[in-house]
């Protein structure tokens, strides 16, 4: 069964057109995560779902039901806002569960549902504070507890973690995925973080500018990217785009290589100097300027002597490249 | 290091300024309340002085207390401020809600349309105004000032209060939405508290004009039952003679309510402004 299935859905805000022709499915229990830069529409997209705001044309379909005239308390969906949204003035008990009393469930339901929630994400001895009372971290817990105590069809995270230290986001990141295999429920993620959407998905949607640019596990997406768009998105340090450096590619076509698949050789096709090193104990990064002026970024395993100035060759395996024609769409035979 | 704390001569002029301020302000409120305790020869002889053992006196507040009627104009006028404050409070935040919140046809000039009133004054329609009321019945009665206040009040409540409403969360709206909450719920419960400090506002701005109006009550209202206490009062300044002890003595207890009324709002004020900027 699908937990959720959009078909052609645009938004306009005025005249200026968001969501160009959406098209998507979510299967039961799976995670999806819209990856894509700020401003490409993923909340829009997940306000369109959660029924926030209307589609333009197109219809939304969650669970068995067509949607697009349900408001929102009555999809069977719960969102998890950037910034926490709690209501200030009720306890993380209270916040957690007042969708619940609003259903007009009845007390004891309401007071089971929010102590297991609580106890699941260690919220119990904050029961009777306010939001205020509490951290970033622990806001993020309660909002998400509100969500898991209305036992929804479908979750929707809006950039859970952005507001969070380093630190923290990892931690959160991990409880996320704990809950997401606890519960077994499908879950929609928004995130302009690529390693967010890498670590996390089930199934990844890249977005640009509206329009759905790829979908793909994970892996999918790194190894076989269907534009130079997707391409540079996924992945960190992100991929390397040579018009020059590599002799033998024709003219407008690029070549895209990862950092990772390139090593330094005494008789590599690149050639350059380094003109900066990061070493990252299990990692070294070097950035190099190629002999045609082009900016290379190479990471070598483990710790690496190169210092800046020096001069390197750089090879890389032919299965590894990648090429795009002109249109930035992937180019499939490597023209010979 | 803070910055005063290095540069005292900054505090110290700040402070300076402010209690120069505060003491030219306060100033007549003093002159007044001083010689609303003293004998009629008294005040004139030594307006600045403070009631001396035999220059105190309570006759003015005897006078306004016998003319009896102080009590009901009293009343009149706290009815007045505090239903015309409550209307403007309540409308003028529903209509900041609609105008910040719904994306609707002509959402921009119907606001513009709103503000309108906060340039033009409402006295110019004074003739209009009371055409109106005669013909609707409502001359003399409080409910005629109560409306011509709320209309005055309005624009620059669904102003101020608007633009506060647009900066309210709208994750936290959304958050309402999913969990049921009625746009009315999501409007009292969940906004209003918020925009607490601007309605704190709005209610300081306008309360002093309406409780000190004498303009409307004179030509709305001038039956006895009806009469404010601005008004009211009125009757100790007669042509010729004025019964200043009187006059004083009412003008000084008019101070009290709006004092009362005043530390109640600006408290919201200043814990809504704190509790934002602290969080
Ligand atoms: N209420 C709105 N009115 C007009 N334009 C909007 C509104 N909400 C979003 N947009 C526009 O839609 C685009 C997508 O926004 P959004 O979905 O928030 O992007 P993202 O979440 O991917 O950063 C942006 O260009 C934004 O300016
Ligand atoms: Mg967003």
């Amino acid at each position: 069964m699908t937990a959720l299935k959009l078909e052609n859905v645009n938004k306009f805000f005025g005249s200026v057109h968001v969501l160009k022709d959406i098209n998507l499915t979510v299967e039961d229990g799976e995670f999806v995560v819209f990856v894509g830069p700020s401003g490409c529409g993923k909340s829009t997209l997940l306000r369109v779902i959660a029924g926030l705001e209307d589609a333009s044309s197109g219809t939304v379909t969650i669970g068995d039901d067509v949607v697009n005239t349900v408001p929102p308390a009555k999809r069977g969906i719960a969102m998890v806002f950037q910034s926490y949204a709690l209501y200030p003035h009720l306890t993380v008990k209270d916040n957690m569960g007042l969708g619940l009393k609003q259903e007009g469930q009845p007390r004891a339901v309401v007071e089971e549902r929010v102590s297991k929630a609580s106890k699941m994400l260690d919220l119990e001895e904050y029961a009777t504070r306010r939001p205020a009372e509490l951290s970033g971290g622990q806001r993020q817990r309660v909002a998400i507890g509100r969500a898991i105590v209305r036992d929804p069809k479908l979750f929707l995270f809006d950039e859970p973690l952005s507001n969070l230290d380093a630190a923290l986001r990892m931690n959160t990141r991990v409880e996320i995925a704990e809950l997401h295999r606890t519960l077994s429920a499908s879950m929609i993620y928004v995130t302009h973080d690529q390693i967010e959407a890498m670590t996390l998905a089930d199934k990844i949607v890249v977005l640009r500018d509206g329009r759905v640019e790829q979908v793909g596990t994970p892996m999918e997406l790194y190894n076989n990217p269907a534009n130079r768009f997707v391409a540079s998105f996924l992945g960190s340090p992100s991929m390397n785009f040579l018009e020059r450096s590599v002799p033998d590619v024709p003219d407008g076509q690029t070549i895209g290589i990862r950092p990772e698949h390139l090593r330094l050789a005494q008789s590599g096709r690149i050639s350059g100097m380094v003109t900066h090193v990061e070493r990252l104990g299990g990692d070294t990064n070097l950035l190099v300027n190629t002999d045609q002026g082009e900016t290379v970024t190479v990471r070598l395993f483990g710790q690496d002597p190169t210092e800046v100035g020096d001069v390197v060759r750089l090879e890389f395996a032919e299965d590894n490249a990648f090429y795009f024609n002109e249109a930035q769409e992937r180019i499939f035979e490597a023209a010979a | 290091m803070t910055q005063t704390r290095r540069i005292p001569g900054t505090a110290i002029a700040a402070h300076a300024v402010l209690i120069t301020y505060t003491i030219i302000a306060l100033f007549p409120v003093f002159v007044i309340l001083i010689n609303s305790f003293k004998t009629r020869r008294a005040i004139f002889r030594d307006p600045l002085g403070l009631p001396t053992e035999e220059t105190f006196s309570l006759i003015g507040y005897q006078t306004v207390f016998k003319q009896g009627d102080f009590f009901l104009y009293f009343q009149n006028s706290m009815i007045v401020t505090v239903v015309s404050l409550t209307l403007i409070l309540l409308f003028g935040a529903m209509a900041a809600f609609a105008l910040a919140e719904y994306r609707f046809k002509g959402n921009t000039p119907m606001g513009l349309y709103l503000a309108l009133g906060i340039m033009i004054p409402i006295r110019i329609g004074t003739v209009a105004i009371l055409e109106m009321m005669v013909s609707t019945g409502l001359v003399n009665t409080l409910v005629a000032l109560i409306l011509v206040y709320t209309a005055q009040g309005l624009p620059l409540a669904v102003f101020i209060l608007s633009e506060f409403m647009k900066g309210v969360s709208d994750d936290l709206k959304n958050a309402g939405r999913i969990d049921g909450l009625s746009e009315y719920k999501i409007f009292f419960r969940l906004v209003l508290p918020l925009v607490r400090p601007a309605m704190a506002t709005v209610a300081v701005f306008n309360m002093i004009p309406i409780w000190n109006d004498l303009w409307f009550p004179l030509i709305l209202a001038p039956a006895e039952e009806v009469k404010t206490l601005t008004l009211g009062s009125q009757v100790f300044i007669g042509q010729f003679v004025t019964d200043w002890n009187a006059v004083l003595s009412a003008l000084s207890m008019a101070i009290l309510p709006v004092m009362v009324l005043y530390v109640i709002f600006s408290r919201q004020l200043i814990r809504g402004i704190t509790s934002g900027a602290v969080k």
